[in-house]
């Protein structure tokens, strides 16, 4: 008996439940508009053969992801993409660590370096590109190198060392993983140094009464205590450096050959330069789908290292 | 209730603040020409005080961003009254198809042809669809060009002569000798922006038509010639020679034409390989430059050396706008002969009207000299697959760089030909 009253309706019942969904109807809206729609879109998009203007869409079904299986130039873009995230993981993440470990001490000028550190991210990246490209430049003038790289090895008599830096297949994609190391260490050192300084200072009071130095502090407290923070900054790179797309435009146009090809240029190209608007949503959701794996596999890892911690 | 009152007046401003703007007096051009804003305006102010009609020009650079600018609008139908396509003549056709681009065919025939005839025909056929073309568009002219431009090489005249060479090299044998000789003082031989890889197809392509002729290029984009041909080889040896003898400049395969202009620009290079915009920012970026165009040197003595040139910019006319007959009046006095000799005077190209040519500069007359021995992509039968033509420029630089040979290159172009056949025989 007391069931059935419980289930009639009520009128203060549903205008409670009414405003709740009105309050996150906005949110919800903006939600479905800017991110379910266009997804389902390019989802939908990737069945079929469209030139991005016509009225009309061929539907192919899996026929673009077929394609892209056989495509051994996007996979080699994808091999490239990988290359450069490596790089940044090792070069950009163990800089990023190093300059933390230096700020995260009880040194002068500590707000200045933290400003000048964090400066290379907050530059557009065209004009990170067209800089490098400038230090990087392989041209001669009255027998004298005009690219800075050169110009300077050249002076240190170090003239066997002087390259064509962009233009050789060994150094092209190195010196764009390089640069764009260079360019993203400094968010690496923000979150690194915000890790660092939630480690408990008593800790390492602690281990340098029990006669500690500070390598056998940093094996044993900074690295394991700093474990979460370094697997959220593998992500973020991860995700970063995969995407990598502007740097390369800037420093070496539309490629050299296929050595310096990322995925996103090979969407790029298959949507602008080839017309193929189906094929290029299919290159993305492949590539999203990728990305998304990764990070959930690192994810999964994580959260290993911290049940493993808490035991 | 007032609140209510309130609210219902800030939703009607914000529903018509959003309407379109329908002021039948104005014209909206849309366009990616950085360097010609300021002479757009002035054009723009002299119409208004003769017609009382505003033509507002809105720039999207670059050129990219405009193109897809463009593409963006035509898939919301926003296009404005006046609009340029930059993409290849495929790309137009779609354009044409899908009904957004208005039929010119007679306004141009109007008085006896009168438009027509004072426009430069190559420039013209840029816009132009031939009766039972590929495309399957409607035969018509659909669009007005307002410069001309062709692409050719330039050389530095003080570093020739430093070098000892008393003149411009006309074979490809003689410009490798003034390689060696430039070599020997120093000196770069060509640079181009090798890296946008539309240029490196065009140098390619002057070079077939020298080699084998239009016809055997036509048959090999129909699929009937092999890129293996002996003929399309010996146009990726040219290659192999320059990279041979050091006549390419250092970092050319990566390098923008901007920054490639520069190069020349400061005399960093003996040979450039650009197109007649080049004037303008030769101009800006060294004044004192002196330099002269020549056709690319030849390699056969008995077929012509075509190098590409056509309408610089061209402005299609919205088909759904309102004020389609003020915007196609507004292109025939863009491209009167007075309009055109001034546009060529402040912006230094090439003018659409074939009468405006007897005021420009000398430069631009050489230039202009090569007029007859234009060709363009736009204007021919058959276009090869976009997919073909980017392996096609990859593997030049591959050349160019030294990673293929000739052989190798021809052989895999040709690879991705037969795929890109099969693939269109199969969507057939």
């Amino acid at each position: 008996m007391a069931e059935t009253k419980a289930k009639r309706f009520s009128f203060l019942e549903f205008k409670g439940t009414a405003e709740n969904y009105l309050f996150i109807f906005p949110a919800v809206a903006i939600f479905a508009v800017f991110y379910i729609y266009p997804f389902y879109e390019i989802l939908n998009l990737s069945f079929h053969e469209w030139d991005g203007i016509g009225l009309t869409r061929t539907f192919i079904g899996l026929g673009n992801f077929k394609e892209i299986m056989q495509d051994k130039v996007w996979w080699t873009s994808m091999w490239h993409a990988g290359y450069i995230t490596l790089i940044a993981l090792i070069f950009q993440n163990a800089l990023a660590f190093g300059l933390a470990l230096s700020c995260d001490r009880d040194i002068r000028a500590r707000k200045f370096y933290r400003v000048v550190f964090y400066l290379p991210p907050v530059l557009s990246e065209v004009v990170v590109g067209l800089i490098w490209q400038w230090i990087l430049h392989s041209g001669i003038q009255s027998g004298e190198p005009i690219g800075l790289l050169n110009f300077f090895l050249t002076k240190a008599h170090l003239n066997h060392l002087v390259h064509n830096w962009l233009s050789d297949p060994k150094t092209a994609l190195t010196c764009i993983a390089l640069v764009h190391s260079w360019k993203g260490f400094g968010w690496g050192f923000i979150i690194m140094l915000a890790g660092l300084q939630t480690i408990d200072r008593q800790l390492y009071e602690a281990a340098r009464v029990d006669g500690a130095g500070p390598f056998r502090t940093l094996k044993d407290i900074t690295i394991p205590m700093m474990v979460p923070v370094f697997l959220m900054v593998m992500i973020l790179t991860i995700l970063g450096s995969m995407q990598v797309f502007v740097l390369v435009l800037s420093m070496v146009g539309q490629g050299l050959v296929y050595h310096t090809e990322v995925p996103v240029t090979r969407i790029l190209l298959s949507m602008t330069g080839l017309s193929r608007f189906g094929y290029a949503c299919a290159q993305g959701i492949v590539f999203g789908f990728i990305l998304i794996v990764s990070s959930f596999t690192l994810n999964k890892i994580s959260k290993r290292f911290k049940q493993d911690e808490a035991r | 209730m007032k609140l209510k009152i309130f609210l219902f007046c800030l939703c009607c401003f914000f529903l018509f603040g959003c309407m379109q703007n329908t002021n039948s007096n104005t014209i909206t051009v849309w366009h990616w020409m950085t360097d010609r804003q300021d002479t757009f305006e002035k054009l723009a102010n002299q119409y208004q005080q003769l017609t009382g009609i505003e033509v507002k020009f809105e720039l999207y650079a670059p050129s990219d961003a405009y193109s897809q600018k463009i593409i963006a609008a035509a898939q919301a139908r926003v296009l404005p009254d006046i609009y340029g396509i930059l993409k290849e003549k495929e790309k137009f056709a779609v354009f044409v198809k899908s009904g957004f681009v208005a039929d010119l065919t007679e306004e141009f025939q109007k008085n006896e042809g009168i438009w027509e005839k004072s426009l430069f025909a190559k420039a013209l056929n840029v816009n132009r669809f031939e009766e039972g073309n590929i495309y399957s568009v409607k035969p018509g002219i659909y669009g007005v060009p307002i410069d001309v431009m062709n692409i050719q090489m330039l050389y530095n005249e003080k570093l020739l002569k430093k070098a000892g060479i008393g003149r411009p090299p006309r074979t490809f044998d003689e410009f490798i000798e003034d390689i060696h000789a430039l070599r020997r003082i120093g000196v770069d031989g060509l640079i181009s922006g090798w890296g946008e890889l539309w240029l490196l197809d065009c140098f390619a392509s002057n070079y077939a038509f020298n080699i084998m002729g239009e016809e055997k290029i036509m048959a090999t984009y129909r699929g009937e010639v092999p890129y293996t041909d002996n003929d399309w080889v010996e146009v990726f040896r040219i290659f192999e020679r320059l990279r041979d003898s050091d006549a390419l400049f250092k970092g050319i395969v990566t390098k923008n034409n901007k920054y490639a202009e520069q190069d020349f620009a400061l005399e960093r290079a003996a040979f450039a390989f650009n197109g007649s915009w080049c004037v303008n920012v030769y101009n800006g970026m060294n004044p004192d430059l002196e330099y002269g165009a020549m056709l690319p040197p030849k390699v056969n003595p008995n077929l012509p050396m075509r190098i590409w040139g056509a309408a610089g910019s061209s402005f299609m006319v919205n088909n759904s706008s309102k004020k389609k007959d003020k915007a196609i009046d507004f292109l025939k006095w863009l491209t009167s002969e007075r309009q055109q000799v001034f546009l060529s005077a402040e912006t230094k190209n090439l003018p659409s009207n074939r009468h405006a040519l007897s005021s420009i500069p000398e430069i631009l007359s050489q230039f202009a000299s090569a007029m007859d021995d234009i060709t363009h992509p736009s204007t021919w039968k058959y276009n090869e697959d976009p997919l073909v033509t980017e392996t096609f420029g990859k593997e030049i630089q591959s050349i160019s760089i030294g990673e293929r040979s000739p052989e190798q290159a021809a052989e895999e172009v040709q690879r991705i030909k037969i795929r890109q056949l099969e693939r269109a025989k199969n969507r057939r």
